[in-house]
């Protein structure tokens, strides 16, 4: 049976590529700190020895598209192109290829839709920065195969913060029960309090420090109860108009299991957003 | 009121950079052409199957051809596709983040609840 090598949450920003690849008087004066944390980061996912990568994260309007949007969505195919034009013309990122596990993914999506998930599928799909940026940060050798997973956070309406959850502890199952031995790591980003086209955005911190603090504290003590009691689709505009991307942060939770404490955690206050950090290893911290 | 269509012409148009330079340098003439060519085409079907009821109403075509985000974040268009674009076409024109902090400044009498963006 496959084995959940590690379970990953953490933010996506778009910035870190061309941050900590910036030298001279382009380099940010976070850059250094910025990359010491992600090399830590990394370092978690290094050791766990990981075979494949099911990667949860959410298109921004670059493949999915208002006429047609699904809640969910597997990604079924051989390869995954990568980055798209306006993510290169604003972020700098740049094009890239990763390989698909199709045996995985129909896995997922046979059982996930037997488990009362009706998971949408593409079998074309071009991928965007928030499965990009953590191959960017975690597996910069982006050699290992994928399944990607997308949500829906980002048009209305959604599904409600709950069903995150139900997802993420359906995925840790399907993984589970996947009858292949292989070594599955499970990536998943999001964002903590965070504005986007409003005028709380680019502060001098994220939106909503006070909201960070409490995100970040649910997260790494594994405290699904307090973080539903307090977050529902309409909260969840209070902290920043773009927080509903902490939803993937909860999905997450829901895979790490209630009351899991993360082994690795750790943040970045930055201009305009938080960075976090959490991996838990649900099999024991790798020697 | 349209924030589909204004949200299907943010997208269309910011996955395009020559519709972006068009659209910075000509804003009323690429909503016109835009509307007239575009606004009824479904995004994956031949152009012989296009839709036949999709219009700006004047409110939104105005803010559209006046580059005016506040009144399209007003509309309810989302916020994220306006963003994009409009850093796309006019952070060159501004040193480091100043574009994006007077973009936020000029939305600052709103207060919660924004606008509705579903759709």
């Amino acid at each position: 049976m496959a084995t959940v090598a590690a379970v990953i949450a953490s933010t996506h920003h778009p910035f870190y590529y061309r941050a900590s690849t910036a030298t001279g008087a382009d380099r940010p004066p976070f850059a250094d700190a910025w990359v010491a944390k992600i090399e830590a980061f990394r370092e978690t996912l290094t050791k766990a020895r990981p075979d494949i990568l099911v990667m949860v994260g959410s298109d921004h309007f670059h493949q999915l598209w208002l006429d047609n949007m699904p809640q969910f969505l597997v990604g079924k195919a051989p390869y995954f192109d990568a980055n798209w034009y306006n993510e290169e013309r604003e972020f700098g990122l740049p094009r890239m290829r990763l390989a698909g596990d199709e045996q995985l993914a129909g896995h997922i999506l046979r059982n996930g839709l037997d488990a009362g998930f009706d998971l949408a599928f593409s079998n074309e799909l071009r991928i965007d920065h928030s499965i990009t940026c953590p191959i960017i940060t975690l597996r910069p050798e982006a050699d290992l195969p994928i399944v990607p997973i997308y949500t829906n956070i980002f048009a209305p309406p959604l599904p409600r913060p709950g069903r995150f959850v139900e997802l993420g502890q359906t995925i840790r199952q399907l993984v589970e029960s996947w009858p292949i031995d292989k070594r599955v790591a499970i990536i998943g980003t999001g964002h903590l309090s965070l504005e986007l086209g409003g005028p709380r955005q680019f502060g001098a911190h994220g939106p909503d420090p006070e909201f960070d603090r409490k995100a970040v504290d649910w997260i790494a003590s594994g405290d699904l109860d307090g973080c539903l009691a307090e977050v529902t689709l309409d909260s969840l505009h209070l902290p920043g108009n773009a927080t509903h991307g902490f939803m993937d942060f909860m999905l997450m939770m829901g895979v790490a299991g209630a009351g899991a404490k993360a082994d690795h955690v750790d943040s970045l206050d930055l201009f305009h957003t938080m960075e976090a950090y959490f991996t838990w290893y649900p099999n024991g911290v790798p020697a | 009121m349209s924030k589909y269509l204004l949200n299907k012409f943010l997208y269309t148009v910011d996955r395009d950079p020559q519709l972006v330079e068009r659209y910075r340098t000509d804003a009323a003439g690429t909503v016109e052409w835009w509307e007239r060519e575009l606004a009824n085409q479904v995004l994956n079907c031949v152009v012989a199957e296009k839709s036949t009821w999709l219009v700006f109403t004047d409110e939104e075509r105005a803010a559209l051809r006046e580059h005016d985000h506040v009144r399209l974040f007003e509309l309810g268009a989302h916020p994220f596709l306006t963003l994009t674009l409009f850093i796309a076409m006019f952070e060159r024109d501004h040193g480091p983040l100043e574009y994006q902090k007077a973009y936020g400044r000029a939305l600052q009498q709103h207060a919660l609840p924004y606008p509705d963006i579903a759709t």
